[in-house]
């Protein structure tokens, strides 16, 4: 062990909603991690650091959307050694990264709500938007029909581990063509929502894509863009998603969190905003 | 005109590359400036990967200054891997810049940085994606102007016929003064379109045009004379020494990558220039002389550098980085000034006989004691002696144990192989050193774990030092050496298992060696190797020594020259040499004296602690050395 005082403690933790927009979605999780710590130090944020010989700033990142996937919705949870604003945090942040990794939003966690893996258990499923240029909409709307009525639909993957089949069909909860969505578009293209369980192994747009080309002969012309909208605990009642960090709001402790100037998070709904409300409220 | 972006057709194309990020721009302190506002425009290429070119100094110390001109504008590429080379070349694509996604051949000037000799074929990559000729001569007025830079731009030839111009040295000023030619030329009207530009440029003498320059053979193949072939081109082209580092304190604003580069630091050149005068060492021998930064500038720039960047680590680099006049307070000060804010400090370059305890303490404060490394270079004291490294294996003993007895577990020494005069005795004997190293290490510390870590690398001679004339080491030697050196390191049951050897064949350190010393003749092979795939030839995975051989063979062929007479053949004192016309300042007699006293194993002493031993830099470039100490302190920064 190096010699010197212990590392200071976290004594605050901040969960935060961030974006990974436009070119940026070409980022991996490494780069945004790397970014993230510059950013963080350059906006003076007082995160806490492991001990050791090689200290780590104390960053943990729930699972992340893929190199050229973009998101609305991945999530982060800061340890600071002092107490910060989450609004001013959020500004501070946003500021440091570069554009197109933005904070969305920033929440204080309440002390004693359990360890940080708590977030990553609320994460129970993942809205997706995927644009598909160049597919007629009734082409897809076949396909996501024929996917729905298959009762699995059996995909292959190349993984770390080798290659891996299960099926792709379990874990869509909903899936469907947005009609207004893709003819309002720039350009002719079909764009598909679908809601999708986190499961082990997990099942990807892309495997989705992978199970529309088998059961319906579906094949794009052009790479799919795909954008995470949204992911949280799965309502059974509506088959949508509820905003993870609103137990964090709802907590009693979010009192302390008001005082210290919240007020970012006090407006906020427990449904998460969808994204493209978040994106015409920036531009 | 305005130029548009390709980024729109690119982007499509990006889920089908590794590391699409690399190809994206956008990292911090980054800009892309209006096009139509500029005059002159500047596209600075590092021929090599992104991760590599990235962080380099040179590039990201022209651009900045450029951009910071009303009226100029500078934007950067890189080699593009061959995954996305062949996406490129399916739909059109040209090569690009990653800051405004412009294409390259858009701009006025097409500058390239070349540290090494290997990134050639990846020019002609570049080149030829943004369909401008790979030959000068095919070039028309709206074409870029091909500008090579760097330290093996003090021997363009091999790649003359495919550059416009070439300039030696420190950039920052001569950067600054071609743009202006290039935007009198322009306000002008082009007068005399393009070849009037590069005779504007040349007849100053700091811009060296390779076609305003003829040259002659001998019969049996050597050369006969480079003379410049029209008025007013001077004989002989300077390099360009920056003095007053203090006064061009960049990067300023360094850039910060989104994707995973080689060097996540922020990088200060403490010095430049370095008179050791190890004879190998051609950086040593043509950025003379030694200009110290000041340690109040030192300060403020890893400061600002620090607070624009985010970045954790500071780098404080030069050739040896232990021999600034204040490294003591330089270290001291900035240790004090980021204690506990989890920064840590490098220093990449270090001699053995510079290194004091006290210093390595002061750049681990932070934290890390992992690993220390020197460069004795030669195994024997002999060998040192004839490269004029003046280390003494007893200095190194010292020191090591020093090191082990502070905590330090682990130390790395640096050697080359194929050195001049080396018998097998002299690198058998890198095997004894490393053995005292460890029971120096042993017995300091009276632990079992301490490790030392031998990396070998194949000594290439290099233009403008006094090696130019020496005979290079054939590979089957320089194989063979290695061979028996590992063997005798396996076979050594005390020690062996911890000394770690790190080596690499002998056949690449050839080639290198044909484009270091060759001349205007190897440019057939190089553009031959490119068009029979030869890309990436830095990286072993893509290096094929076959290709090189056999394209030598063919493109030689009716020469009386061949790849050995550029390599392995040992140049006489009258034969001119490719590089002649081009004066980094060195006196002719001086190198070759020095040649002279390294077989003889005589040394030289370093010039900013004993008397000048006449180099001729000095005097023929109107330098001087400037060192310290100021007698400065840095003071600790205001907590905010």
């Amino acid at each position: 062990m190096p010699e010197g005082p212990a590392p200071a403690p976290v004594i605050h933790r901040l969960r935060v909603r961030y974006a990974k927009r436009g070119r940026l979605r070409f980022t991996s999780h490494r780069d945004i991690s790397r970014a993230v710590e510059r950013a963080v130090r350059r906006a003076g944020i007082p995160v806490a650091f492991s001990a050791g010989f090689s200290p780590h700033p104390k960053i943990s990142y729930t699972g992340a959307a893929a190199t050229g996937v973009a998101s609305e919705a991945e999530y982060l949870e800061l340890g600071l050694t002092e107490i910060r604003d989450p609004a001013r945090v959020q500004a501070q942040l946003d500021a440091a990264l570069p554009d197109g990794l933005d904070i969305c939003d920033v929440v204080v966690v309440p002390p004693g709500s359990g360890k940080p893996s708590a977030l990553a258990e609320r994460l129970e499923a993942s809205e997706w938007r995927v644009r598909l240029d160049g597919v007629a909409h009734d082409d897809a709307a076949a396909a996501v029909a024929a996917f729905l009525a298959a009762g699995t639909v059996e995909v292959e993957r190349l993984t770390k581990k080798g290659r891996r089949r299960f099926d792709a069909r379990s874990a869509v909860s909903s899936f469907e063509l947005d009609r207004r969505a893709s003819e309002a578009a720039d350009a002719p293209c079909a764009i598909l929502r679908m809601v999708v369980r986190h499961t082990t192994p997990a099942v990807r747009p892309d495997d989705i894509l992978t199970g529309l080309r088998q059961v319906a002969d579906l094949a794009p012309p052009s790479p799919p863009l795909v954008t995470r909208l949204a992911q949280g605990p799965l309502d059974a009642a509506t088959g949508g998603l509820t905003d993870p960090l609103g137990p964090d709001r709802a907590s009693p402790e979010r009192e302390t969190a008001h005082a210290a100037g919240d007020v970012a998070g006090a407006e906020r709904s427990d449904v998460v905003p969808s994204a493209d409300a978040v994106i015409s409220a920036r531009s | 005109m305005p130029i548009e972006s390709i980024f729109p057709r690119l982007e499509p194309l990006l889920p089908r590359v590794q590391k699409p990020i690399q190809y994206v721009g956008g990292e911090l302190n980054s800009q892309v400036k209006d096009w139509d506002e500029a005059q002159v425009r500047w596209a600075l290429m590092y021929p090599d990967a992104y991760e590599v070119g990235l962080p380099n100094q040179g590039v990201q110390i022209l651009y900045e200054i450029l951009n910071e001109r009303a009226g100029t504008l500078a934007e950067r590429t890189y080699s593009v891997w061959p995954d996305m080379e062949a996406v490129m070349r399916e739909h059109g694509i040209p090569q690009f810049t990653v800051d405004g996604h412009r294409p390259v051949a858009a701009f006025d000037v097409f500058g390239i940085s070349f540290s090494t000799e290997l990134g050639y074929t990846n020019m002609l990559t570049a080149l030829d994606l943004a369909g401008v000729p790979l030959e000068a001569a095919d070039r028309t007025d709206d074409h870029p102007i091909v500008l090579a830079g760097g330290h093996a731009a003090f021997n363009p030839e091999p790649i003359a016929d495919f550059l416009d111009a070439a300039v030696l040295g420190d950039g920052e000023e001569i950067a600054l003064a071609i743009t202006e030619v290039i935007r009198e030329w322009k306000g002008e009207g082009r007068p005399g379109g393009r070849d009037e530009l590069l005779e504007r440029l040349a007849r100053s003498g700091g811009v060296y045009v390779p076609k305003f320059f003829d040259v002659s053979y001998l019969p049996d193949g050597r050369i006969q004379r480079v003379a410049p072939n029209r008025p007013g081109i001077p004989w002989r082209v300077d390099k360009h020494t920056v003095m007053d580092l203090d006064k061009w304190p960049y990067p300023k604003k360094p850039l910060v990558p989104l994707a995973e580069t080689v060097h996540e630091r922020f990088s200060v050149e403490i010095f430049r220039g370095c008179t050791r005068g190890c004879r190998f060492c051609q950086a040593g021998m043509i950025t003379r002389p030694v200009r110290e930064r000041s340690i109040t500038t030192i300060g403020n720039m890893v400061e600002e550098g620090l607070k624009q960047s985010g970045f954790q680590e500071v780098g404080l680099l030069s050739l040896s980085s232990a021999d600034h006049s204040e490294i003591g307070d330089v270290a001291k000060g900035l240790a004090d000034r980021y204690e506990g804010t989890n920064t840590s400090l490098s220093l990449p370059s270090t001699r053995v006989d510079a290194f004091n305890i006290t210093l390595a303490n002061e750049f681990s404060r932070g934290g890390r004691r992992s690993g220390l490394t020197f460069a004795p270079e030669g195994g024997s004291e002999r060998m040192r002696k004839v490269i004029n490294k003046m280390v003494s294996e007893d200095d190194l003993i010292r020191t090591v144990t020093t090191a082990y007895e502070n905590g330090w577990r682990q130390v790395k020494l640096y050697f080359m192989c194929g050195l001049p005069t080396e018998e097998d005795e002299d690198v058998l004997a890198i095997a004894d050193m490393a053995r005292r190293v460890i029971k120096a290490g042993r017995d300091a510390t009276g632990r079992r774990d301490i490790r030392c870590t031998v990396s070998i690398g194949g000594f290439v001679p290099k233009p403008h030092t006094p090696f130019q004339w020496a005979a290079q080491c054939d590979h089957e030697t320089v194989d063979r050496r290695l061979k028996a050196l590992k063997d005798e390191l396996r076979g050594d049951k005390e020690y062996g298992r911890a000394i770690g050897l790190r080596y690499h064949d002998g056949q690449p350190s050839v080639i290198e060696g044909l484009l270091s010393r060759g001349d205007r003749r190897v440019g057939r092979v190089v553009r031959a190797v490119w068009e029979d795939g030869g890309r990436f030839d830095g990286w072993t995975e893509h290096f094929s020594y076959q290709r090189w051989l056999a394209c030598a063979d063919e493109a030689l062929a009716d020469e009386p020259v061949d790849l050995d007479w550029f390599t392995v053949r040992e140049r006489e004192e009258v034969e001119v040499l490719p590089w002649d016309h081009l004066d980094a300042g060195l006196d002719r007699e001086w190198l070759w004296q020095d040649w002279q006293d390294a077989v003889d194993e005589t040394e030289v002493e370093d010039c900013r602690w004993t008397p000048c031993y006449d180099c001729g830099v000095c005097p023929t470039m109107g330098t001087e050395i400037q060192i310290g100490p100021t007698g400065r302190k840095l003071l600790p920064l205001n907590v905010v």
